[in-house]
């Protein structure tokens, strides 16, 4: 049995994965990053719009701190957003340090450019290609300093103690499946385990998150004892295309692009949506609109919108939204200077995830998040564009330092069963969620009596097992259960929540897990099986899909990203705080713990969000 | 080698700019697009909306797989549909063993470059419209198959980093950015947009025929940081040493190979002859 030992293990590469390990190694570990896609893979590569840093006269982190806030719908914690506020300039001069190639003004300096929900242009942007700048400036400086890179290695499972409080666990490495030679092999961390494993927009049919952004760290970490936190908040983009989920800016608005539905009408204000703002409205009352219009027969083909920028006229198309056009002709096979885009709303971004404090810890000891897979949590119910590139850099800077051992002080957001202030038990939930068979969870068992090594070498036996079982035996194939899954979610835990949809989408969440115990993989081959790597994530999937949906039928409010039929408006004396859902062996639970709205030098009072 | 580029008298403006000959590239892969699609549109009705797919095939594990061969697939077609979407459509629905490599699907993260109907491409990048039918999916050529359309990429990576590819300099002003002049941020702008997709390093002869040669990314690469005038001139001089060992610069036969099926339409054979001077120029002068 092959037992990879090292201080630091990253799980992940993206932009918050390879901070994490480039801050590991400043600080002295001896630091890998284990990852299913080699680093530039990773999907920061996608992020277009640019990185918010206040860095010039005029603007201050306190300005920062206060759009993030408020863009939250004030459901971000303060010491969060504050960190990330402070923390953002540095960390972005260092990228330039670095040698990203930001874009640049007359004077040498880097650009910077506003952004929706910004009082301040603070968007520092590299031409449209801000995450592949981000992302590959970033792999260079880890090659640089020669750090470890295990490449398609999945990690499918964490090895953690067994401990019943979920607060008393250590969590002491990993296990992770060699795509390309079959092997499960053990990763042993000395100090801690960095989950950067980035999105989780698989659980929705359309999203513009890569294929491999299937949550698998927070599935993982969640079956382990950490809670997951605001799952319910997600956000998804109004301007998406149909056949693949690409994005499409919202500059083409800006510019003037206007929507209309298949009866021509220009809806956003004729149907009387946004009668101000009309297309500029934001993200997520655009994308209920174009719903509504598809759900009444005013879709085209039932199915998406048009984003119309012909009447921008060629020259001034190809002048300011010349990616766009290119992006639609290699997407879409449609040229947007002849005819009209189609789109539809597509998930984009997930809020919650993993619970962290300020400084990347989880509850469980050695075990840390950072990145979009983490929560810790500074977008609240709402992230503003611009703000998910500095949380990658500055949390995951930190969690690699304080995993290597440096002190970063003590942490003001309270992590675990123990900052539950409030316990669900009303929830009216058709079916029981959680395992089949319980109790069920995914550590050690006398993990708490035996060596970390011994540990690991457990969690890999255990991890062996269930490949060699799910490749020998015969039956379902994920494929159809991750369809099914996607659809579900789709239909019924949209942009539009309605009490009676989400229940629905439980009930079928439990038929996916039911079929899921069935599950094989039909190809044999130990030789890069990625048959078997996509039914491990379908579970993954499986698990995501029941938090996020369990968090909206319990939150009855609207508030950021989080529409509730009946419940249309935003309940501040009830609300105020973060809905965790704890796995509990699998008897999923459901509490409740405050926004922390008190700052450094201030306390931040909820106010109406508008713009 | 076919490649879809066709000689075209255009309207636009002959600048020598890079920019505009994307343009010129662009317009006349639109007109060609056109073209296609109304082929395409024709080829429907008698394909009944299905497209043919021959799917190179082989795993050194599988019997039944071990000789490589070609699987066909019918795969319904659909507007927008790439190369990539009707593998995943196959895999999906026919044979949840065949393998690729993909993630993004927006042409950013450079997994899947194929070697589609004869010329290195993106799956993702690649409209089915754009394409004779049946279509022929092949791994990359000039890399070792590990299976079905997966190629060892460790040489393609190992290249790439043996011209030390990241930042280097000893002056940083403390608590601010370097400046950089917009002409120089434009200067290197093309040659940062690599997503290391190894589809030049596969369509080049000279990496074919030469195992050590760097081959057109990685010196790509290393003219990313040459011309960057952060690094300085002693960097500069010191990178100009890199790319002129054995196998490095002087070895490219200006077939332009590599810049037709560039993705990212960085202008590759530019850069390499652009270095190839600038070594000439550093070399006189240190006679
Ligand atoms: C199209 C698009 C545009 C965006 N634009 C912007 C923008 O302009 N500004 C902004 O601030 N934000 C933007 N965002 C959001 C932002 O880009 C993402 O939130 C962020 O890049 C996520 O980074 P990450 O490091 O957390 O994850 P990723 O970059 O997705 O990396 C995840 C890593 O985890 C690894 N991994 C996952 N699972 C496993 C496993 N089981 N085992 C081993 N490894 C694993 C993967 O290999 C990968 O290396 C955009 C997002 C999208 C999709
Ligand atoms: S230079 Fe172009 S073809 Fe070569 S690896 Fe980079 S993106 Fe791919
Ligand atoms: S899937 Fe990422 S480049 Fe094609």
């Amino acid at each position: 049995m092959t037992i990879h030992e090292h201080d630091v293990v990253v799980v992940g590469a993206g932009g918050a994965g390879l901070r994490a390990a480039i801050a590991a190694e400043e600080e002295g570990a001896d630091v890998a990053m284990v990852t299913k896609l080699h680093p530039v893979r990773s999907h920061t590569g996608a992020a277009e719009g640019g990185i918010n840093a206040a860095l010039r006269d005029g603007d201050d982190w306190e300005l920062h701190a206060y759009d993030t806030m408020k863009g939250s719908d004030y459901l971000g914690d303060a010491p969060a957003i504050e960190t990330l506020a402070q923390d953002a300039p540095e960390e972005v001069i260092q990228l330039e340090h670095w040698g990203m190639p930001f874009s640049r003004e007359d004077d040498g300096r880097v650009s910077q450019r506003p952004f929706g929900g910004l009082s301040f242009p603070r968007t520092t942007y590299a031409g449209a290609e801000t995450g592949h700048h981000l992302l590959h400036t970033m792999y260079e400086q880890a090659v640089k300093r020669g750090i470890r890179v295990y490449d398609e290695f999945y990690v499918s499972q964490l090895a953690v103690t067994d401990h019943d409080d979920p607060e008393d666990r250590e969590c002491h490495g990993c296990v992770a499946y060699d795509i390309k030679s079959g092997d499960v092999v053990g990763f042993r961390a000395r100090n801690g385990v960095v989950l950067a494993t980035g999105g989780d927009g698989q659980v929705f049919e359309h999203t513009t998150n890569a294929v491999a952004n299937t949550g698998d760290g927070p599935a993982m970490a969640y079956r382990a004892g950490v809670p997951v936190e605001d799952m319910e908040f997600v956000q998804f983009h109004p301007t998406t295309l149909p056949s693949t989920g690409v994005l499409i800016s919202e500059g083409v608005r800006g510019e003037g692009g206007i929507l209309y539905n298949s009866e021509g009408e220009r809806f956003m204000f004729e149907g009387g949506y946004a009668n101000n703002a009309g297309e500029l409205a934001s993200r997520d009352v655009v994308s209920r609109a174009e719903l509504t219009e598809v759900n009444e027969g005013r879709g085209i083909n039932d199915e998406y919108v048009y984003l119309d920028m012909r009447h921008l006229g060629e020259e001034r198309i190809n002048d300011r939204l010349e990616n766009i056009i290119h992006l639609a002709e290699d997407f879409e096979g449609v040229n947007p200077i002849d005819e009209p885009m189609p789109v539809k709303p597509g998930q984009h971004y997930h809020m919650g995830g993993i619970e962290t404090n300020e400084n990347g810890e989880t509850c469980v000891s050695g075990l840390y998040a950072a990145g979009e897979c983490a929560c810790a949590s500074v977008h609240g119910s709402n992230r503003l564009g611009g703000n998910a590139l500095p949380e990658l850099i500055v949390f995951g800077a930190r969690a690699g330092h304080h995993a290597a051992g440096r002190d970063l002080g003590t942490a003001e957001v309270d992590t675990g069963p123990s900052a539950r202030t409030e316990t669900e038990d009303g929830l009216d939930t058709p079916v029981e969620p959680g395992a089949l068979d319980t109790p069920d969870s995914d550590v050690a068992a006398d993990g708490a009596l035996v060596e970390p090594v011994e540990l690991v070498e457990r969690a890999v036996e255990r991890e062996r097992a269930r490949i060699e079982d799910m490749l020998e035996r015969d039956g379902t194939n994920h494929a159809e259960i991750r369809e099914d899954l996607q659809e579900t979610m789709t239909e019924n835990v949209n942009v539009f929540r309605r009490e009676a949809d989400l229940k629905k989408a439980l009930e079928v969440i439990r038929e996916c897990r039911e079929r899921y115990q069935g599950v094989a993989v039909s190809d044999p081959s130990r030789t890069f099986n990625t048959d078997l790597i996509h039914t491990i994530e379908t579970g993954n999937l499986i698990d995501i899909a029941e938090t996020i949906t369990l968090g909206a039928l319990a939150r009855e409010e609207f508030r950021g990203a989080h529409w509730r039929q009946e419940h249309q408006e935003r309940k501040d004396g009830e609300w105020l705080k973060h809905t965790m859902i704890s796995w509990n062996d699998g008897s999923p639970e459901l509490y409740y713990k405050p926004v922390v709205l008190e700052g450094e030098n201030k306390e931040y009072e909820p106010k109406v969000r508008s713009y | 080698m076919s490649t879809q580029i066709k000689e075209r008298d255009t309207e636009t403006e002959s600048e020598s700019s890079e920019e505009s000959e994307h343009q010129t590239r662009r317009l006349s892969e639109k007109r060609e697009r056109a073209d296609m699609k109304e082929r395409a549109d024709n080829d429907l009705s008698e394909h009944d909306e299905t497209v043919r797919l021959k799917v190179f095939r082989y795993d050194p594990e599988v019997e039944g797989k071990k000789d490589p061969r070609f699987d066909t697939f019918e795969v319904p077609f659909t507007k927008g549909m790439t190369v990539l979407d009707a593998l995943i459509y196959a895999r999906d629905h026919f044979d949840s063993s065949l393998t690729f490599r993909h993630s993004c699907r927006q042409a950013v993260c450079g997994s899947d470059a194929l070697f589609v109907n004869g010329r290195q491409r993106l799956g993702c990048k690649t409209q089915m419209v754009d394409l004779e039918w049946p279509v022929r999916i092949e791994p990359l050529p000039h890399a070792d198959v590990v299976k079905d359309l997966i190629v060892d990429m460790e040489h393609f990576y190992d290249q790439m980093e043996s011209v030390e590819p990241y930042f280097q300099t000893n002056e940083l002003p403390s608590g601010e950015e370097q400046r950089q002049s917009r002409e120089n941020r434009e200067k290197v702008k093309m040659s940062t947009r690599c997503i290391w997709c190894s589809a030049c390093m596969s369509s080049c002869n000279v990496a074919a025929g030469d195992n050590e040669y760097l081959g057109p990314a990685a010196i790509n690469k290393a003219y990313r940081f040459a011309m960057d005038e952060r690094e300085g001139e002693d960097m500069k001089a010191h990178r100009l040493n890199i790319i002129e060992q054995e196998h490095g610069v002087w070895r490219c036969q200006t077939q332009f190979s590599c810049t037709e099926v560039c993705p990212k339409d960085i202008p590759l054979t530019e850069h390499i002859q652009e270095l190839k001077r600038e070594a000439v120029k550093s070399n006189l002068k240190f006679w």
